[in-house]
């Protein structure tokens, strides 16, 4: 046979330079293939410790976001109206002098009139730095819309959640449960995980009411009627509590379980838990029957412990939990109705639970010290691991359901243990270890400390000497007293509102709120152009800073164009959302692998410019002059604490790890490294972080933190109780009434669940509409990928089975759907592996005619559509003349899953596209070419 | 009509764990990446940015729901390339000879500056595998990254097809199905991986591995859950006595 001679061995790229993805916010390391200075190909870095060498869709298609026709192409001005997509483009120079003109005189006058907010920013420990600087209070980024839930309800509970804070330990789990999961966050890392456990034989539980991705490749899937996550977990604690299978040594070693609760009625600390006169935490000694400090060396805390002191009897926390838990409301066939699983199916589950964490528990041969001073020659493990992030927290009640999900993995006593739930440094740190809420303005200086935190009581709220909300968002007030990640998705409203106050300027970075990142898209889009009787816009000023052509741009006044990815520097920080593994510490940065052809500029790197012509502190010099001439000058030289700069990795000469001086080459050497830089964590301090001795020693020297801090797990959350009592009339700072018997309700220092289909109108709207983000399309800043849209160009309305035959629904068919706040018309699908009271769609596929350089017949523009119509950032009227916010009365997390509809067949719409169809914007980067051939080679 | 070789040396395949594949198209993407840059000509997009957007991909992910008798509904991603059949239609019905398959390990080709355009292949093929380029009129198809595996500009550890270099979840093999102590080839027998259509008679040298039951629902750890009280007070006493044993 003659057969063609083929080149089995062509060069594959001139270079390979290393540099860290930003196709999602995963954050993996990537091989990029030059030739001829241009990018070639994008493959996963083999050695970067977050995806080993595996990429998913989004970040091999990195090629086609980089060269996207939509990138913006220089700064902008507005020329039409707001909306119009008019701009003309500008330098940089009148750029920032338009910026100075504006910011100036708000930040000498009244600084809280700036509200700068910043996305899905991965750079928060820098902006929030500019932003303290300015002197307005008014900052944060998207964790209030996204999962600010999870992340709280795990500090607050046992220092850390998930993905950033930690993960299942993959390699030696027996059991994972996963509840929820949005299939782009960490997502790498499950897959990987997924993969290992499957390869071992293990279960994967899928707790999700719709059966895709993850959940399809779960041995057993468990449907649930969303928003009861919270009731099925506590059935299960219930049913684990009845059969006494709960980890009882390390609820008494680890956790307050054994703390005393003050049960004096009378006492202004009733439910505070017992202090000794050092201040420590006290428990009963089962030695000797008397109380102790919980720390003391050789005390053995009695779980069962209670003091009776002048006829009043305080009881320890776990008493309270005994007496919670049993209670017959949490009984499965108490739940099964509301949850949709049988009784039988959550005992069966609880017994695997049981069976997995005590009878099949494993050891690691280890010696390390507790905290206590004792010795231990083993780590043992209860081999269960749970990974939840966003699908229990966006409803009202997610905070108190993270909360119920940290505790049920703590009474199995898996957490920090071999096959359990592992944390990643610089995670676990104790609530107390994080900073508090600061909001204190003064004309022309400087905030008095860090924006965002976490309040433990009353007196850390953010609130004017009047009582009235010092935030624009309203964060850390009583309407949702511990929201530690501020409340992005109420600043518009609030500010169209003049409520609490009115601002100046809205400064805003990587946030599409004029589409798929607000709540009540066609009234934002309303407030955004707004004008008072005078004819001005309500919002006086809007810059905006993003890298294409969002939705949101023509809502801007000016227009500061970002960078690609991959024109860009960036540090992954531990002072941020850090890229650890359990077994690493580590951290990583961005580089221009490729150097813009465009007039545009990495934010950070404009906002260095614009602190050091505004002077602001912490930007300038003694002299007055520009401190970072660009972002990579601040990554290399800021110096946070001494010895403690933005990366920790080949400080001082280059051969410091964690702490040293400030080091010129440090990019270089990241670069040289493959840009990341990695320790791994010892073996003796690989688990037990939060009591382990070895661990605590070797995190204050990598810099984490400047002493070492062992904690409890907080089973029992005090600040919680607080804020409870303070609703129950103690203290000097009181909330309003109309808020009192909420907060007492809600604030319990117990994990509870509450159900929140009355305020959503359940009664009348019976179903459940949900979104989903697909792991091949990035929710934020994708949408337009020429490759990503091939797979996920449009988003039908997935709709089970029950729903579909009630409406004798055919393929091709279009439902109206409609909530207490909106209608839309959209195309339906039908799926069968979904939950039948539930609808779904894929979010933030639909896109705006003349956004993002797409054709206008594009799908996303046609069919696409968005369910945020629905959804209002209040809840419907309740009658009590009052509008409650939709969102969690503790964190003040977007209740976006609370989402109740009706489903019914519509005639197609006369021009067949989705309703609303929301009039084109002009695109001010033109549209993108017919057909690509892409190929730089021969 | 094309000649298929009467042996070869190596047959050079996949293996794909519909048991761990969790339809994230990270294979489909990587593939089109490599292959767009690689073999032949570019894999081309027509209207990248409009109205039903269709470009040349080399692998697509499918997704089925499955309705078993009893219990939910499941659903089943279903990754699909050239499986390099050992009777590959495809080449037999090539009029120029530009489809052919290698002898020394089996990989089924197009040869580009041979290939017409007529599409018979495409219709012969009962896997719907390949893809006519619409920009360059040639007959796209797996290559199994002939221009990767035996590449020696490429770390030793990188001689695999991109997608499976690529799939995060591990449900990509790729080895010599040929070799029966091949890793690919225990696995197949382990996992009792099958073939696709097999009534079609091409032999597919790629192998599927079937998804593990799931759902399944036998209760044999109820004793476990017997209760060591109903109430609060009984509680307390098992507590205490169960603290004394600690």
């Amino acid at each position: 046979m003659n057969q063609p001679v083929i080149n089995l061995s062509p060069k594959v790229s001139d270079e390979v330079r290393k540099t860290t993805c930003y196709m999602c916010a995963c954050r993996c390391g990537i091989n990029v293939h030059m030739k001829d200075g241009k990018v070639a190909y994008i493959e996963g870095n083999k050695d970067h410790p977050v995806n080993q060498g595996v990429l998913c869709a989004k970040g091999s298609a990195g090629i086609m976001q980089h060269n996207a026709p939509s990138r913006l192409k220089a700064p902008m001005k507005r020329t039409g109206p707001r909306g119009s997509g008019e701009f003309e483009e500008i330098t940089w120079e009148e750029a920032y002098d338009i910026a100075v003109g504006i910011l100036e005189p708000v930040r000498r006058d009244n600084p809280e009139k700036l509200a700068f907010f910043t996305g899905r920013d991965q750079s928060q420990s820098f902006t929030s730095l500019w932003a303290q600087g300015f002197g307005t209070p008014n900052y944060a980024a998207h964790g209030g819309f996204c999962s600010v839930n999870m992340a709280a309800a795990g500090i607050y509970t046992m220092g850390g959640a998930f993905w950033e804070f930690g993960q299942p330990d993959w390699d030696r789990t027996k059991m994972v449960m996963i509840f929820g999961v949005a299939e782009d966050h960490d997502s790498n890392p499950i897959k990987m995980g997924l993969g290992k456990v499957k390869a071992r034989g293990a279960k994967v539980y899928g707790v999700n009411p719709i059966r895709s991705g993850y959940n399809a490749v779960a041995d057993e899937w468990v449907g649930i009627t969303p928003g009861t996550d919270g009731l099925f977990i506590l059935s299960l604690v219930h049913e684990l509590f009845k059969a006494g299978k709960i980890d009882l040594h390390y609820l008494a070693q680890w956790t307050n379980a054994p703390v005393l609760v003050n049960g004096d009625e009378k006492s202004e600390d009733f439910g505070l838990l017992m202090r000794d006169k050092d201040n420590k935490l006290m428990v009963i000694d089962r030695t000797t029957g008397k109380p102790a400090a919980f720390d003391k060396k050789g005390v053995k805390p009695d779980l069962a412990g209670s003091q009776r002191v002048k006829g009043v009897t305080h009881r320890s926390v776990f008493q309270h939990m005994a007496e919670k838990y049993l209670d017959p409301q949490y009984a499965p066939e108490a739940v099964a109705e509301k949850t949709g699983i049988t009784a039988e199916r959550i005992k069966r589950i609880a017994a695997e639970l049981a069976d997995v964490a005590f009878n099949q528990a494993i050891e690691v041969k280890q010696e390390w010290t507790d905290f206590r001073g004792e010795t231990h020659d083993k780590f043992v493990g209860r081999p269960v691991s749970f990974h939840s992030m966003r699908g229990i927290s966006a409803h009202a009640n997610g905070f108190q359901t993270c909360r119920a999900l940290h505790m049920l993995q703590i009474i199995l006593g898996t957490v920090e243990t071999p096959g359990g739930m592992r944390f990643k440094p610089p995670y676990p740190k104790p609530p107390e270890a994080h900073p508090k809420p600061h909001c204190k303005v003064t004309p022309g200086q400087a905030l008095d400390g860090p924006h965002l935190g976490f309040t433990h009581g009353p007196d850390d709220l953010a609130l004017k000497e009047d009582g009235s909300p010092a935030r624009i968002d309203k964060a850390f007030t009583w309407e949702n007293p511990m929201s530690s990640h501020g409340m992005m998705h109420m600043v518009i409203s609030n500010a169209h509102a003049g409520v609490p106050y009115k601002i100046d300027t809205l400064f805003m970075y990587m946030a599409n709120m004029s589409w798929n990142s607000s709540m009540n898209t066609r009234g934002v889009i309303d407030m955004l152009t707004d004008k008072d009787e005078n004819g001005d816009y309500v919002i006086p000023n809007i810059i905006y800073s993003d890298a294409y052509s969002s939705e949101m741009v023509s809502y801007a006044d000016l227009i500061l164009p970002d960078t690609t990815y991959l024109e860009r520097h960036d540090c992954i920080s531990l002072l941020d959302r850090p890229i650890c593994e359990a077994d690493a510490v580590a951290d990583a940065i961005r580089w221009p692998v490729v150097e813009p052809d465009r007039d545009v500029k990495g934010f950070q790197s404009a906002l260095c410019d614009l602190g050091g012509r505004l002077g602001l502190p912490g930007f300038v010099n003694e002299d007055g002059s520009q401190k970072y001439q660009d972002y990579a000058d601040y990554i290399t030289n800021h110096i946070r604490r001494p010895g403690v700069g933005p990366l920790a990795g080949f400080r001082g000469n280059g051969d410091e790890h964690g702490r040293g001086e400030s080091n010129p080459g440090q990019l270089d050497a990241y670069i040289e490294n493959g840009g990341f830089w990695m320790e791994h964590v010892p073996e003796d301090a690989a688990f037990f972080k939060p009591w382990n001795m070895n661990y605590q020693d070797w995190a204050v020297k990598k810099s984490f933190f400047d002493k070492p801090m062992p904690y409890l797990f907080n089973l029992y959350v005090e600040p919680m109780r607080k804020f409870q009592l303070a609703a129950e009339g103690y203290g000097t700072r009181q909330p309003p009434d109309h808020l009192r018997e909420r907060i007492k309700a809600t604030m319990d220092p117990l994990p509870i669940w509450y159900s929140n289909e009355d305020e959503n109108k359940a009664d009348e709207y019976p179903v459940t509409a949900l979104t989903q983000r697909p792991m091949a399309m990035y929710h934020s800043w994708g949408s337009q990928n020429a490759w990503l849209r091939q797979i996920h160009g449009h988003n039908p309305l997935y709709v089970p089975t029950k729903i579909w035959e009630e409406n004798n629904f055919k393929e091709g068919d279009w439902a109206k759907v409609t909530s207490p706040h909106g209608e839309i018309t959209v195309p339906v699908a039908h799926q069968a592996a979904l939950n039948e009271n539930t609808i779904w769609t894929w979010n933030a596929i639909g896109k705006r005619k003349g956004a993002w350089a797409l054709e206008d017949d594009a799908p996303e523009t046609t069919k696409g559509f968005l369910l945020n119509h629905l959804i209002h950032e209040l809840l419907p009227p309740k009658g009590d003349g009052l509008r409650w916010s939709n969102s969690d009365p503790i964190t003040g997390q977007a209740a976006w899953f609370d989402l109740k509809v009706r489903v019914t067949r519509a005639d197609a719409p006369a021009d067949t596209q989705s309703q609303p169809n929301i009039p084109a914007q002009k695109s001010p980067v033109g549209k993108g070419p017919e057909n690509l051939t892409w190929k730089l080679g021969k | 009509m094309t000649q298929l070789p009467a042996h070869t040396e190596k047959k050079l395949g996949l293996v794909i764990d519909l048991d761990t594949c969790v339809g994230c198209h990270a294979c489909v993407v990587s593939c089109k990446g490599w292959n767009t840059e690689n073999y032949g000509a570019a894999l081309s997009d027509q209207n990248a940015y409009g109205k039903d957007p269709s470009g040349t991909f080399l692998n697509r992910v499918h997704s089925y729901e499955v309705q078993p008798d009893q219990g939910a509904a499941q659903t089943i991603h279903f990754p699909k390339s050239c499986l390099h059949c050992e009777d590959a239609p495809c080449v037999t019905v090539c009029p120029t000879g530009a489809s052919y398959k290698r002898v020394e390990d089996g990989i089924v080709l197009v040869n580009e500056s041979d290939c017409i355009g007529c599409g018979l292949c495409a219709w012969a093929c009962p896997y719907g595998a390949r893809e006519l380029d619409q920009a360059e009129g040639v007959m796209k198809k797996c290559t199994l990254c002939v221009d990767r595996i035996y590449n020696e500009n490429l770390p030793e550890e990188d001689r695999q097809p991109a997608c499976v270099r690529t799939c995060p979840a591990g449900a990509r093999h790729f080895g010599d199905l040929g070799d029966e102590t091949s890793d690919v080839s225990k696995l197949v027998k382990e996992r009792g991986g099958f073939d696709l259509m097999p009534e079609q008679g091409t032999k597919p040298v790629n192998k599927y591995l079937p998804p593990r039951p799931k759902d399944e629902q036998i209760d044999i750890l109820a004793p476990l859950l017997e209760p060591v009280a109903a109430e609060p007070k009984g509680f307390l006493g098992w507590l205490d006595k169960t603290l004394e044993k600690l």
